[in-house]
């Protein structure tokens, strides 16, 4: 680790004074991605803002019936949270399956949706990668790709974003609250991280100076027709190779709505709209959802080593949906998969 | 003003209540909660294993919630309440999962257990795991290289009065 200097911010303001005032400096609040990466030499803050004090750890309703959870409540409290386990279990069930117990008290919302690629070379420094030196080239392009992304790839970068959350964030279609040296605004969350093109080193839309606030849930929970299915290499304590959100909405056995975002598989959660009309007004069987899989992977392209992440994300894919339709979700802790 | 490069930074003064007793330390900013523990405090029972937050073997509780102590840097704790191993006995007895890991023969090395017990605390505080399924995916966050799971489950289960 290189040194760095330390400041606490009083309030959000005063954090983005100190972003602005110093531009090598980074926010910290958990701190389990920043420091693993900072004791890797990727990366080099000149200065660590501490915002772990500010006040945004509440989850409140909002006006419209749905909730606004603050930047700073740990993954833990939120998958927790009385109101997220009733209206939103979907997103409850994304958060128990990454990490671990201890991991997942210190991380915050925030800072989940910052957290870095897990790509082997993005971690080596000894071996170039675009995300971590642009330009310097794509290690895992030519290399040992088995966990890497089959969606959204670019010449420049492979690279999977590793949140469970973001996930099922981008089904519900959650909202990114973000306040700047020019105020305050918000995004979707499945604009908020990018694809690769030829700029991998910016990995989300958040601009200079900029912090997250907080995370807003739409009234419309999906909370009886869901599953996150997380396919990995261990049961627990691993990140996915492949994940998947569904969440739908049926009038009998006719689909009203549907969402499906896929982990794993791409630079940023994948959803696709084409497959989610595709779906809305259909029957829910494996037909209907067997080719909402394939519009789903449109454009899938794979590399020397994750060519199985194809067939296993269509299986996963019809697999989670038929879960969710059946209001059987997956469980998190017994992990046969049903 | 941005930061000039290579500039030390000062030490900061930061105050841990370590198992009930207050100190007061003056750190670097990148010292980590777990290098202060064994390195500033001589409170060696909490272990560094991968240092990276994989392990779990730094394992501790501060406020009552179990952390990796080595993701966690010391300054941002100050006026935190931290339990380590050595924090769980009360007037010469064990912390009824110090025992239970005993009597279960929960361990070989030795060297994930102090990480095993404190996460356990963590894990028995948290109220969630019910049964022998949710114990072990609630203490996913901590390997044992001896493989010593069975055991540790079943000390857990002693602790906790459930089958």
């Amino acid at each position: 680790m290189i040194n760095f200097q330390y400041s606490r911010a009083s309030d959000v303001a005063d954090a983005i004074l100190l972003l602005t005032a110093h531009p090598g400096a980074k926010l910290i609040a958990g701190g389990t991605n920043l420091i693993d990466l900072m004791k890797e030499n990727v990366e080099e803050p000149s200065r660590l803002i501490d915002i772990s004090r500010l006040p945004l750890r509440k989850i409140e309703e909002t006006a419209d019936g749905g909730l606004r959870v603050g930047a700073l409540v740990p993954n833990s409290d939120l998958a927790y949270d009385p109101l997220i386990e009733q209206r939103y279990p979907l997103l409850a069930s994304a958060i128990l399956a990454g990490a671990s117990a201890q991991l997942r008290n210190m991380a915050s919302v925030g800072g989940n949706l910052m957290q870095r690629t897990r790509c082997a070379y993005f971690y080596d420094t000894a071996t170039p990668c675009n995300k971590r030196h642009p330009g310097s080239g794509c290690s895992a392009i030519e290399g040992l790709n088995r966990n890497h992304a089959i969606l959204g790839t670019s010449a420049s970068c492979i690279a999977t974003n590793p949140s469970d959350m973001s996930v099922a964030l981008a089904a519900l279609g959650a909202l990114v609250h973000i306040a700047g040296p020019s105020g305050e605004h918000t995004m979707a969350l499945t604009d908020f991280h990018r694809l690769p093109g030829d700029t991998p080193h910016v990995d989300t839309n958040l601009g200079a100076g900029e912090i997250i606030t907080a995370i807003e849930l739409p009234p419309r929970g999906f909370a009886h027709n869901y599953s996150y299915l997380k396919i990995r290499d261990r049961l627990s304590y691993a990140f996915a190779l492949v994940s998947v959100a569904a969440a739908l909405e049926l009038d009998g056995n006719a689909i009203r709505e549907a969402r499906v975002a896929l982990g794993g598989v791409a630079h940023k959660p994948w959803r696709s709209l084409e497959a989610e009309t595709a779906l809305r007004g259909q029957a829910a069987t494996i037909e209907h959802f067997s080719h909402a899989a394939d519009l789903l992977l449109q454009g899938a392209r794979a590399y020397a080593h994750n060519g199985f992440k194809v067939e296993l994300a269509r299986r996963a894919i019809v697999r989670t949906l038929m879960q969710a339709a059946s209001a059987t979700p997956q469980s998190q802790t017994h992990k046969k998969i049903a | 003003m941005a930061d000039a490069a290579n500039q030390i930074p000062n030490r900061i003064p930061t105050n841990l209540v370590v198992n009930g007793v207050r100190r007061t330390l003056d750190l670097m900013p990148w010292t980590t909660l777990l290098d202060a523990l064994r390195d500033h405090l001589e409170l060696i029972g909490t272990k560094k294993g991968c240092d990276h937050g994989q392990c779990g073997a730094c394992t501790v509780l501060v406020d009552g919630r179990r952390v990796n102590s080595c993701l966690t840097l010391a300054v941002m704790m100050d006026g935190a309440e931290i339990t380590t191993v050595e924090g769980l006995a009360r007037d010469g007895a064990l912390h009824p999962l110090q025992q239970a890991f005993i009597d279960h023969d929960a361990f070989q090395c030795g060297y994930c257990t102090p990480g095993q017990i404190c996460s356990a605390v963590g894990l028995l505080a948290e109220g969630r795991a019910r049964d022998a399924d949710e114990i072990r995916e609630l203490m996913s966050g901590n390997l044992c290289r001896c493989g010593a799971y069975p055991h540790i489950v079943a000390a857990i289960q002693q602790v906790m009065g459930r089958p």
